[in-house]
């Protein structure tokens, strides 16, 4: 079935919680609510042999200079390997409440796609085995891609701090490198 | 008594068998920066928790900070075993974002640096996948393979690994009559190349029994854990991009993608050996169809020297130390957004643009094999013992860099 | 007992054979630099790209075992770190916990643009130079340094070892 019939059929399925459907260089994109995200894709999975989750990410919308829904969106790009299609949900989450639900469920592999998303947007995803930070260290503070967050970072990660003090100090025990005690007065 | 009480760990009753291991990040198993933390009972695993992130420099924030084609350089830097792969990636992603039509010769070119970068993505993982089992030999066989191939990337485009070859609109240099005849004695070459590596492990007692039945999925579990790519293939799902959805020339291309069976390590070392063969295939069909004509289409919005005369360039002095600046009023810089996938060397890799009509992506996210893999991993390494583990890690075929962006 | 003297053969600057004695007479400075630098032992420590170049450069076409450089899997075998490849934050502590593992004398080479500046990646998350939090000896430019670059590297890092005076004894 052509991407565009499943939109339409999925319109007529859910009414009021799909919000629109576009269409962009032949791919369809479908606006859904984030409450009905795992029955929607549950209905892909099972009716449509959508069994391939491809994508998923969170979208950051603050700075877009096109009208937007929602200030957060979460994207599922799904490929059917069987029938060989292809659909992107994008579900709109408030800035108000940054949640969705988790479709761990569904996919395992999802488990560390999402993770990411809350990571670096800090979207939180209901019923998630293991919601923590992956790819920051622990302790970092702000999410990287939310649009306000700098590309140099706001506030230098406490641990590097550490690292740097620890460093000056284990000089003195190396045998050519020692600070020299201009130095070693400037730090104290 | 008094001396499990001084233990750091509290160990709660009836665990008194486990032990807590931290695999890397500094090991030389782990193909880079995983780290891998480990709960024991003797040597079989009870628990597996992956760390990723040691290598996480922020792409995908860099890259709404660049334009379209700044953000080119970045992909060599994502899975660096096989940049041209990446490269080519990003290009057929941004093309299709901007409706730019590629000449018929860029596009062949490009089949035939992906499949060399694919044929150099398989060697080394072969290298490493050996080394970690214990076969010291192979790794020095594959790397005399793999340094052809490398050097014929620095002589078409002056890089070995990060190349940046390719270019919005078509590739940045043509194949000289040399460069051809360097890959067409090394295409007659390498099958006998296969079978020598074939002849060091296929046989060997150690390398069947660290294979064979370890890491085993089944083809249902593997599409449950988004696994694409060989890892995929060799438990018998038919899914590769260059068939499901043709990029460049595939579609001209006769090739087949092999299948295994079992899902298992072996399988997914027989797949993947296969899949040189047909790479080395593709290759030579390349060779002997490669068209003639222009290798970048005319309107390219690229930093390639102008075909023509007249493209508008301006300099934009105030912003950036004098960057050219994209020609925004073109009709391309539309609001919109786009997923491309290709097959990699590592499986999928896909790219997420959304435009808001600026020069820059407004938002890119990459969706990079490697991180998934290793997120299987949690799932695969639970139950079997520490050095099958490492056999896992190789059958995955991970790359940090790609997996940390 | 002059005579010996006279008969001393000067083998290269400050190293002298005492015929008929199969003996040499030198610094010990130098038979220990001598020693180093015919001995680096990295140790194995990929970060990023340049790690692949790095293991290009230790097999068979480049061969750095001819130097006398063996990579060695654990930091307290090793005298040499070879920074090779992106440092970010979250690797920074682990990267200075494997050069304190390392026994003295000990050296630092940063291979490549990132390892040496922080490269392209100017972003929240990477550590603008690995000088920052250690010691560098060798800076090798490049993105990736080819395999002959870091051979350069290192034997730049064996010229450095040849002119130390006294690292093996805090009273020399």
């Amino acid at each position: 079935m052509e991407p565009i019939r499943i939109a339409e059929q999925l319109q007529g399925e859910f009414q009021a919680s799909i919000f629109g459907i576009n269409e962009h260089r032949g791919q369809v994109t479908l606006l859904v609510d984030r409450n009905v995200i795992v029955k929607i894709i549950s209905f892909l999975k099972k009716d449509h042999k959508m069994n391939h989750l491809s994508c998923l990410c969170g979208v950051d919308n603050k700075k877009r200079k096109a009208a937007y829904r929602e200030r957060f969106e979460v994207v599922y790009q799904l490929y059917s390997i069987e029938n060989r299609t292809s659909l992107r949900l994008k579900a709109q989450i408030p800035e108000s409440d940054q949640t969705i639900d988790s479709i761990t469920s569904l996919w395992t592999g999802a488990n560390w796609l999402e993770r990411e998303t809350y990571d670096l947007l800090g979207i939180v995803f209901n019923n998630h085995p293991n919601l923590k930070r992956i790819l920051t260290p622990e302790g970092w503070e702000g999410h990287p891609l939310l649009k306000e967050y700098k590309l140099r970072g706001d506030v230098e990660w406490k641990g590097f701090e550490e690292l740097k003090k620890k460093a000056v100090q284990l000089r003195q025990f190396d045998f050519h490198n020692a600070p020299t005690a201009e130095e070693a007065g400037s730090d104290e | 008594m008094n001396e499990t009480a001084t233990l750091d760990i509290p160990v709660s009753q009836g665990d008194e068998d486990r032990y807590r291991l931290k695999l890397g990040p500094q090991h030389p198993a782990t193909h880079g920066v995983l780290r891998v933390d480990l709960e024991l009972d003797g040597e079989t695993i009870l628990d597996c928790d992956p760390q990723v992130g040691y290598l996480h420099r922020g792409f995908e924030k860099l890259a709404e900070h660049r334009t379209y084609a700044q953000n080119l350089v970045l992909t060599d830097r994502l899975d660096y075993i096989a940049a041209m792969a990446n490269n080519v990636g990003y290009c057929e992603a941004v093309e299709k974002l901007l409706a730019i039509e590629v000449p018929e010769r860029a596009k062949f070119l490009r089949v035939m640096v992906c499949e060399m970068s694919r044929l150099t993505g398989h060697l080394l993982w072969l290298a490493t996948h050996a080394l970690d089992i214990g076969a010291m030999t192979v790794f020095l066989y594959c790397f005399r393979e793999r340094e052809v191939l490398l050097e014929l990337f620095a002589e078409l485009c002056g890089a070995r690994l990060t190349t940046t070859y390719t270019r919005l609109g078509g590739v940045r240099q043509d194949v000289t009559h040399e460069i051809m005849m360097k890959l067409d004695t090394f295409v007659d070459d390498f099958p006998a190349c296969i079978e020598e590596y074939e002849t060091l492990i296929d046989t060997n007692r150690i390398w069947l029994k660290r294979t064979i039945g370890v890491g085993q999925i089944s083809g249902e579990k593997a599409v449950d854990l988004c696994l694409t790519g060989a890892s995929l293939r060799g438990s018998g799902v038919d899914y590769d991009i260059r068939k499901h959805m043709p990029y460049a020339a595939y579609d001209q291309m006769d090739f087949e993608i092999p299948l295994g069976e079992t899902g298992d390590t072996y399988a997914r070392y027989r797949c993947r050996m296969e899949e040189m063969r047909q790479s080395n295939y593709i290759l030579r069909q390349c060779i002997e169809k490669m068209p003639p004509g222009p290798i970048v289409c005319d309107d390219a919005p690229d930093l390639v020297m102008p075909v023509k005369p007249g493209r508008k360039v301006e300099v934009d002095t105030s912003a950036r130390n004098g960057l050219i600046k994209l020609i925004e009023d073109r009709d391309v810089y539309m609001e919109g957004d786009i997923y491309v996938a290709t097959e990699v060397p590592k499986g999928e890799l896909g790219f997420y643009f959304i435009s808001d009509g600026m020069g820059r992506p407004y938002r890119m996210h990459i969706r990079s094999p490697s991180f998934i893999h290793i997120g299987a991993l949690a799932t695969m390494g639970k139950g079997v013992m520490v050095a099958d583990l490492i056999a896992i890690i190789g059958t995955l075929d991970v790359v940090l860099g790609e997996c940390d962006r | 007992m002059g005579k010996i003297n006279n008969d001393l053969v000067q083998i290269e600057e400050g190293i002298s054979f005492i015929p008929g004695a199969s003996a040499i007479v030198a610094p010990l400075n130098k038979l220990i630099n001598w020693g180093r630098a015919g001995s680096i032992w990295p140790a194995t420590f990929g970060l990023a790209c340049c790690a692949i170049e790095m293991m290009v450069a230790g097999a068979a076409t480049n061969d750095l075992d001819r130097f006398g450089i063996i990579f060695r899997a654990s930091p307290r075998q090793a005298d040499c770190l070879i920074l090779a490849g992106t440092i970010t934050k979250k690797m920074a502590p682990v990267v200075r916990r494997v050069y304190d593992q390392m026994p003295e004398p000990r050296y630092v080479i940063a291979m490549g643009s990132c390892a040496c500046t922080g490269g392209v990646f100017d972003t929240y998350a990477v550590v603008q130079g690995a000088d920052e939090f250690l010691p560098v000896d060798v800076y090798i430019p490049g993105c990736p340094p080819r395999p002959e670059a870091l051979m350069e590297g290192l034997i730049k890092l064996q010229e450095k070892i040849m002119q130390e005076q006294g690292r093996w004894s805090q009273f020399a």
